[in-house]
């Protein structure tokens, strides 16, 4: 069987910039003369418009970090394991990048409150967000984790962000894991600096949300 | 499960072993109870786990009770199972209330069914009832510090209050 190949065109004649510019194969053949030293002039302009994107350093290195939130693997009650269900391949938040339950807060991004917060239980939490590198953020996943829920009484803490910084409350008895992944989406566009003011828009308060400054670590 | 007339005669048995233990006994929905005095209750269990004929050998729970209007106020229970004949029986001991800073008091059993251990630290953390004897009483569910017994009656549920319809004030444009 006679297997057709097409030649590495390496004696291909290079179209002019006005040419098929588009052209997958014409704009490999560029790169590669780019490589070498050979693109000058009009080729090299054009090049250079085609595949170069100017952005600030700040933004280009949030929207890295907002697309690779890697969750600690830490869950407290009953929305744990909806929490759990995000990774399946129902939900698959490996769409949004955050997929990897990491094992230890040394490689967590990104801690999700999952359940009822218990007076006993806060100080552990606590450690456990100072132990996560800078940037990190946490979602207060469903009623009890925002504020005690159903459970208000004298062995909770009516809402986590007593003790530490809460960027997304999700809410919900428990949450869905749709609802968990809508705060995830939430929270990477307050990643990247453009924060959904949901609720501040409708009732024309913008202004009054507390965001700080990104690249200023929590506390400092 | 004893019958009714099982159980009168494991009570019979019992105030003729051990004097002065069984004060009372019921019969109801099915479940046996011998109500014990507390100063006899290792006796009771000792006697229940240990006669041939009897052989309730494992505890199947241990937990305790307010009744706060009630004299005496708390109740100390214990399921015993036996595994054999799959009978159980309910023992118990009605402690009085000493009054503030002293707390109820009662034998632990420990050293007769060691699975008491947690149950009787949970029935101190929640009811403040003090096991003499038990190897290391302390809080088991709550922070070490925590002051007060949560679950005894005249403790409040704690908490925040949370703004309902049926507590808001009915004024309206309040919110502003």
């Amino acid at each position: 069987m006679e297997i057709k190949r097409t030649k590495v065109a390496s004696q291909a004649t290079l179209p002019s910039a006005e040419g098929s510019g588009n052209d997958f194969r014409v704009r490999q053949l560029r790169a590669r003369d780019l490589l070498r030293g050979d693109l000058s002039g009009a080729d090299l302009e054009a090049h250079v418009e085609q595949s170069v994107l100017t952005t600030t350093f700040e933004r280009a290195l949030n929207w890295a970090r907002s697309n690779a939130l890697w969750p600690a693997t830490f869950g407290l009650a009953c929305c744990a394991i909806e929490m759990m269900s995000i990774v399946t391949s129902r939900y698959d938040s490996a769409r949004f990048g955050a997929e990897v339950f990491r094992a230890s807060p040394r490689q967590a991004d990104m801690l999700i409150l999952s359940g009822r917060v218990s007076i006993k239980m806060a100080p552990v939490i606590r450690r456990i967000y100072d132990q996560m590198l800078e940037p990190k953020w946490v979602i207060a996943m469903g009623a009890c984790a925002s504020s005690a829920g159903v459970f208000n009484n004298y062995a909770l803490v009516a809402g986590a962000d007593k003790f530490l910084p809460v960027d997304v409350h999700v809410p919900g008895c428990p949450p869905r894991p749709e609802a968990l992944i809508h705060g995830i989406l939430k929270l990477q566009r307050k990643v990247q600096g453009e924060p959904d003011l949901g609720w501040r828009t409708r009732y024309r308060a913008e202004g009054t949300e507390e965001l700080g400054d990104p690249t200023v670590p929590h506390g400092a | 499960m004893p019958d009714a007339t099982g159980l009168e005669l494991i009570a019979h048995d019992l105030r003729d072993q051990v004097p002065g233990s069984v004060t009372d006994t019921q019969h109801y929905r099915g479940i046996a109870t011998l109500i014990v005095d507390p100063q006899q209750i290792l006796a009771t269990l000792t006697w229940l786990r240990d006669t041939p004929n009897q052989a309730y050998g494992f505890l199947a729970s241990l937990h305790a009770s307010d009744y706060l209007p009630a004299t005496p106020r708390f109740g100390v229970h214990y399921e015993l199972l036996n595994m054999d004949r799959v009978e159980r029986i309910h023992v118990k001991a009605l402690l009085d209330d000493p009054g503030e800073p002293a707390l109820p008091e009662i034998d632990s059993c420990v050293s007769l069914f060691p699975a008491a251990d947690f149950q009787e630290r949970e029935a101190y953390d929640m009811f403040g009832i003090a096991f003499r004897g038990h190897p290391d009483l302390r809080r088991i569910l709550m922070p070490e510090e925590y002051e007060g017994w949560p679950q005894r009656r005249d403790f409040p549920i704690g908490g925040e209050p949370v703004l309902f319809t049926h507590n808001e004030p009915k004024t309206p444009g309040w919110y502003e």
